[in-house]
C-alpha cells in the first residue's frame, strides 16, 4: 500500500528594484527576509549539518563543495516561521519553502501563504528604500532572456521503490501534465525555437532527461536523494520541471494529480507503455502548442496528443480509485482533473478560469485586440511578467482574482489562518509550535531536527524522522505539560 | 522578544475582497459533487451572450489601462534575474 504522500513547494521570487540603477539581487533578498518580523522571531540557525544535496538517488555520492555559512550569514538568510515554512535567500532568489502538508488542499493554502508573507515583508522593505525605488516580486520562472529560476514541489515516497520505476513512469506524465500546470510564457529562450506563446515557463530549460544539477543543463528529472527523513524508510521525490503557478485550481491539481501517480507508481498500479522518443524535445513541442493537438512520438513509435497521453493515465487513474480507498479530497482532484482533459480535447480556451496558461493568454488576446497590438509589443511582455505581480492592487492574476475571474479552492480566512498557523497532521506542527512557545531557546532547525540551547548546558538536537510524526495529535498534550523549552527537553527524554 | 503583533504592512482588508466581487458567475468546474453535471456547465457557457463576455473583458482591460507598467519596453528591458535553483 502506498505511503502517505507527505507534500510542501519551494518557490523562488523574481525580485527587482525599479529605479534603481546600482539594484543588487542579493542585497535586495537579504533585506526582503529580514523585514518580516513575526510576534515569535529569535536568532535562530539554519542547520546544514543535516543536509546532503549531493547524494544521487541513483545510489552514488557526487563530489563538490557543500555550503555552509558562516553563523552571522545563516541567521541573516534564514527564516524559520511559526506556520513550519522556511523563508530565506537562496543565490539571488528569496524562496519560501512551505510546511509539509498531507494533501493538496493544504498545499494550496500554504503555497498561497507564502505569497502573502513575502508580499508582507517588500511592502515593509520598501518603507527604508529611497524614494522614488520600489523592490517589487514576481511568481514565475524566467526573466525572458535564458535565465530561470525554479518552483520545486516534494513528494515523500516509499524507499522500497526503485528510482528506476518511478522515473520510468514520471517521464511521458511530466512531459505531458503542462497542459494543465503550465504558467504560460510570451515568445521563447534558451535558444529554443521561436514561438509567441507557450503553455510552460520552464520548458525551453531542460535539456537532459535524468540528472543531479538544478542550475545547469536542467533535467526532467531531478535524483537529488535527500530524504529530510529517515532514509532507510523513505525519499523524497523532488521535483523541478514544474512552473510556479498563481491560480489556485492549477496548483491543487498539478500537486494533487502528480500525488495520486506517485501512490499508483508505489502499488505498482501503473503499467502502460508510454516511453517517448524523445522527452527533451518533446517537452519543449508540447509547451509550443497551445492548442494541445500536436501529436508527439512514443519509444514504441505510436504518435499521442499530450492530452491522450493524461488520459491514458486519468483511465488509469480511475481503476486504481475503484480499487482503493481514496480520500475526499483525492476524489475530487480526480474529477477535476477529468473535467480538465475533456475541456482541453474540444478548446482548452474553455479552461479560462482554471488554467493559468489560459488565464493569461486569454488576458492578453483581449488586451491585443482592445489595443490592435501584436504579440511582440512590450506592453503584452509587461502582462506577461505582471500576472506574477505579488502586488494585490497591481498583479493581473489578482486582478482577475478581484474581479471574480477565476475559481477558487480554497478561503481567504484559511490562508490568512496559515501565515500564523502550521498545519496540524505533519511534523511542521511540532516545529512551528517549538518556534511559537520556545523561540528563545531554539537554536537551529532543519526539516527534519530542532535543536534546543538552553541555558549554558550543551545543545540538545530533537530528530524529527517521521514526517508524520509531530503532529497536533502527538505532541499536543507534550506542550500543554512543557510550559518552557528545558520542560520540553525533560519531557521527550522521560 | 519583538513586539510586533501583526505582519507590519499587511492590512489585511488588502486581502479580504469585497463582497460583491465574491460573487463568482460559474460554479468551479468538475469535482464537487453538488455542481450540476458537465454538459450543462458547457450549455450554460455557450448561452453566455458574446455581448456580456465583451463587457466583462472591457471591465478587466479598463482597470489594466490603470495598473500596467508605464514605460514597459523599458521595464521589461531591464527585469534581468540571476539563474537560481
Amino acid at each position: 500500500m502506498a505511503i502517505r504522500k507527505v507534500m510542501g513547494t519551494e518557490i523562488e521570487y523574481g525580485i527587482t528594484v525599479k529605479n534603481d540603477r546600482d539594484f543588487d539581487p542579493i542585497s535586495s533578498c537579504v533585506l526582503l527576509v529580514n523585514s518580516y518580523r513575526e510576534e515569535h522571531s529569535a536568532q535562530i540557525l539554519w542547520d546544514y549539518d543535516q543536509e546532503n544535496p549531493l547524494a544521487d538517488a541513483r545510489g552514488f555520492q557526487v563530489e563538490g563543495e557543500k555550503y555552509t555559512p558562516n553563523q552571522q550569514e545563516n541567521i541573516a538568510r534564514n527564516k524559520t516561521l511559526v506556520n513550519g515554512a522556511r523563508y530565506y535567500v537562496d543565490h539571488a532568489h528569496p524562496e519560501y519553502s512551505c510546511p509539509e502538508v498531507t494533501n493538496a488542499r493544504d498545499l494550496v493554502i500554504h503555497e498561497k501563504a507564502g505569497e502573502r508573507v513575502v508580499e508582507a515583508s517588500r511592502r515593509e522593505a520598501n518603507r527604508v528604500l529611497p524614494a522614488g525605488t520600489q523592490m517589487l516580486l514576481y511568481k514565475n520562472n524566467s526573466d525572458r532572456k535564458g535565465n530561470s529560476y525554479g518552483s520545486h514541489e516534494n513528494y515523500l515516497m516509499d524507499r522500497r521503490t526503485s528510482f528506476k520505476q518511478i522515473a520510468e513512469h514520471l517521464m511521458p506524465f511530466f512531459v505531458t501534465r503542462q497542459i494543465y500546470c503550465g504558467a504560460g510564457k510570451v515568445g521563447s529562450e534558451n535558444r529554443s525555437r521561436p514561438c509567441v506563446y507557450q503553455l510552460s515557463q520552464r520548458a525551453d530549460f531542460f535539456e537532459t532527461e535524468v540528472a543531479l544539477d538544478t542550475m545547469v543543463k536542467r533535467p526532467i528529472i531531478n535524483t537529488r536523494d535527500e530524504p529530510h527523513a529517515d532514509r532507510e524508510k523513505y525519499r523524497r521525490l523532488h521535483v523541478i520541471v514544474g512552473d510556479s503557478n498563481m491560480s489556485e485550481f492549477t496548483i491543487y491539481l498539478r500537486n494533487g494529480v502528480t500525488s495520486l501517480i506517485l501512490a499508483m507508481i508505489e502499488d505498482g498500479a501503473l503499467n502502460r507503455d508510454l516511453a517517448l522518443r524523445d522527452p527533451v524535445r518533446s517537452i519543449k513541442d508540447v509547451s509550443h502548442d497551445p492548442s494541445c493537438r500536436g501529436e508527439i512520438e512514443l519509444e514504441n513509435g505510436r504518435r499521442m496528443t499530450p492530452v491522450q497521453i493524461q488520459a491514458e493515465f486519468l483511465e488509469a487513474a480511475q481503476n486504481y480509485a475503484s480499487q482503493h480507498e481514496l480520500d475526499e479530497i483525492t476524489r475530487d482532484v480526480l474529477a477535476k482533473w477529468e473535467y480538465v482533459l475533456e475541456a482541453l480535447a474540444r478548446d482548452p480556451m474553455e479552461l479560462a478560469r482554471e488554467i493559468d496558461w489560459v488565464i493569461k493568454k486569454s488576458i492578453i488576446e483581449g488586451f491585443i485586440e482592445r489595443k490592435g497590438l501584436d504579440w511582440g509589443s512590450p506592453q503584452v511582455q509587461m502582462l506577461d511578467l505582471q500576472y506574477h505581480d505579488l502586488r494585490p492592487d497591481r498583479g493581473l492574476y489578482a486582478l482577475a482574482e478581484r474581479q471574480g475571474r477565476v475559481e477558487r479552492i480554497v478561503s481567504e480566512e484559511e490562508i490568512l489562518h496559515a501565515i500564523h498557523n502550521p498545519p496540524e497532521d505533519t511534523r511542521a506542527y511540532f516545529r512551528g509550535g517549538c518556534l511559537r512557545r520556545y523561540a528563545q531557546e531554539v537554536f537551529g532547525v532543519n526539516w527534519d531536527s530542532i535543536s534546543f540551547g538552553i541555558g549554558d548546558e550543551p545543545i540538545k538536537r530533537v530528530l524529527m524522522a517521521e514526517p508524520l510524526k509531530g503532529s497536533k495529535q502527538h505532541v499536543e498534550d507534550l506542550f500543554e505539560a512543557s510550559p518552557t523549552a528545558a520542560e520540553l527537553v525533560r519531557n521527550l527524554r522521560s | 522578544m519583538r513586539d510586533i503583533k501583526r505582519i507590519p504592512g499587511s492590512e489585511d482588508e488588502l486581502w479580504i475582497p469585497r463582497a460583491a466581487e465574491q460573487k463568482q458567475e460559474r460554479k468551479s468546474g468538475g469535482g464537487d459533487g453538488e455542481s450540476s453535471s458537465e454538459s450543462g456547465k458547457g450549455e450554460q457557457k455557450v448561452a453566455k451572450k458574446g455581448q456580456e463576455l465583451k463587457e466583462e473583458m472591457d471591465a478587466l482591460i479598463d482597470e489594466i489601462d490603470e495598473v500596467l507598467e508605464e514605460n514597459a519596453e523599458e521595464f521589461v528591458k531591464n527585469y534581468v534575474q540571476r539563474g537560481g535553483e
